[in-house]
């Protein structure tokens, strides 16, 4: 039996863990490869570097800090943030990341799909999308979240998906920070448009939120969170113990 | 000393780093006389089976791999890896492997439940179907990480672990001193790396 996957997605700028993180002693910003060990020897299932720099000096620092994890942590590692070309997921594969997640990349040229797929293979390329309903329909925003694109966020995912992209995550601009829980209306409605596995993003604010999550939608194969993780409001490994006992499906560490 | 065989795929590092992180010596590399040299060899792989298939004739390594196994050297093929020691794959076509191994390479979707995904992404729990050096400190029901659309069919007493996935999957398999994870070890966490560190501790020929 396949396990439910955990993952905790660190947003990475000039360097540091950006969002209110206390951590094992450290307040406010923390070094992501002391994170990304932590996370490593307490369960989490996969890692998400996000890259939020802007400056070329800070993605300088941030593949220095991939390579740095990579040489440390053995579970997948995905990185997403600035990928708009084959040459950037050559790029950041080269420092150690096992999966590219593209998101305004793919929407201002959805061939990078096709494209990364082929030269790649599917499995390294997750297509994530921000997606927030418009006059009662799901749409995706380009951006950061900032650009809405008018496109159908359904289309969108069944397009990414035929162009050869191997996982989605999907992030509801909707529940992303409100902490009531995921949205479950807008992943079960992807969820009966492809068959790739989905990573469920934004909303989750206690663990019993990941239980409802897969519960209700089953074809989730995965919840993604960051500053919950990060501020043990929901410990890693507490939380994976508590989704084993409920009856899902999880790995769990034994030492 | 362990080398990694560099034939132009897949993510080759990071199982550089998980051997130099045990404090197992290792080297990537394509070099026939290093390959020739090294103790133990490493085949890990990503990507279409026919592809890598051509990579390794082409490069004439099949040949090194062949030969070196046949005299008894440790050889550990990952994924794409594990599936190139079979006779033969039905990814996208019919491909012959390098046949060191008793059994097929075949389409997963075939053989299991339409709601189960294709490819087969995440992590799942081993069960023991025999003996192997290499699970010697793993225990039952660990949890592996597995990525891969195709697996391995009639590899027979050859397989040492499967993982139930609609099918019994062959995620560890071992004839002799010829050794394949469909899994990686390398980003399998602590249970990969005790993997790794039992084929570190397989005794060279």
């Amino acid at each position: 039996m396949i396990a439910k996957r955990i993952i905790p997605c660190l947003d990475v700028r000039n360097g540091r863990v950006v969002k209110g993180v206390n951590f094992e002693g450290v307040q406010d910003v923390a070094d992501p490869v002391d994170m990304a060990r932590y996370y490593n020897e307490t369960g989490a299932d996969e890692l998400v570097f996000y890259d939020i720099t802007a400056s070329f000096e800070g993605r300088g620092l941030f593949t220095d800090i991939l390579k740095r994890t990579a040489a440390q942590v053995f579970i997948p590692l995905t990185v997403g943030g600035g990928i708009n070309d084959v040459s950037d997921f050559e790029r950041v594969l080269s420092c150690g990341a096992d999966k590219v997640s593209v998101n305004s990349g793919a929407i201002k040229d959805p061939t990078l799909i096709d494209r990364a797929a082929k030269r790649y293979g599917d499995q390294c390329v997750v297509l994530s999308m921000d997606v927030k309903r418009v006059n009662g329909s799901f749409h995706i925003f380009a951006k950061g979240g900032r650009e809405d694109t008018g496109l159908d966020a359904l289309d969108w995912a069944r397009d990414g998906q035929e162009r050869g992209a191997g996982e989605l995550v999907v992030n509801s601009m909707d529940t992303d920070g409100v902490r009531q829980g995921f949205d479950l209306e807008l992943l079960s409605a992807i969820a009966g448009r492809v068959t790739i596995p989905i990573i469920a993003s934004g909303g989750a604010g206690k663990k019993e939120d990941f239980k409802t999550l897969f519960e209700a939608v089953p074809q989730v194969d995965a919840g993604l969170a960051a500053s919950i993780f990060h501020k043990k409001e929901v410990p890693l490994p507490e939380l994976k113990q508590y989704l084993a006992s409920q009856g899902i499906p999880m790995r769990i560490l034994r030492m | 000393m362990i080398a990694i065989v560099d034939y132009g795929v897949g993510n080759l590092y990071s199982i550089s780093h998980s051997l130099s992180f045990l404090g197992i010596e290792n080297t990537v590399t394509n070099d026939r006389e290093m390959l020739n040299r090294a103790d133990k060899l490493i085949l890990p792989g990503v990507g279409a089976f026919g592809d890598a298939r051509e990579k390794l004739r082409d490069s004439g390594l099949d040949q090194i791999l062949i030969q070196r196994a046949k005299k008894g050297t440790p050889l550990l093929g990952i994924c794409l890896g594990m599936q190139l020691l079979f006779e033969k794959s039905y990814e996208y076509g019919e491909h012959p492997g390098l046949s060191l191994l008793p059994g097929q390479v075949c389409p997963l979707k075939a053989d299991i439940p339409a709601d189960r995904k294709v490819p087969q992404i995440g992590w799942n729990a081993l069960r023991f179907t025999g003996e192997s050096e290499l699970l010697k400190y793993v225990r039952e029901g660990d949890s592996v990480y597995y990525v891969h659309s195709f697996y391995a069919k009639n590899a027979g007493c050859a397989v040492k672990a499967v993982s139930e996935y609609g099918v019994d999957v062959p995620g560890l398999v071992q004839q002799g001193n010829v050794y394949g994870a469909q899994f990686h070890p390398e980003k399998s966490g602590p249970v990969g790396l005790k993997i790794l560190r039992a084929f570190g501790e397989v005794a060279a020929c």
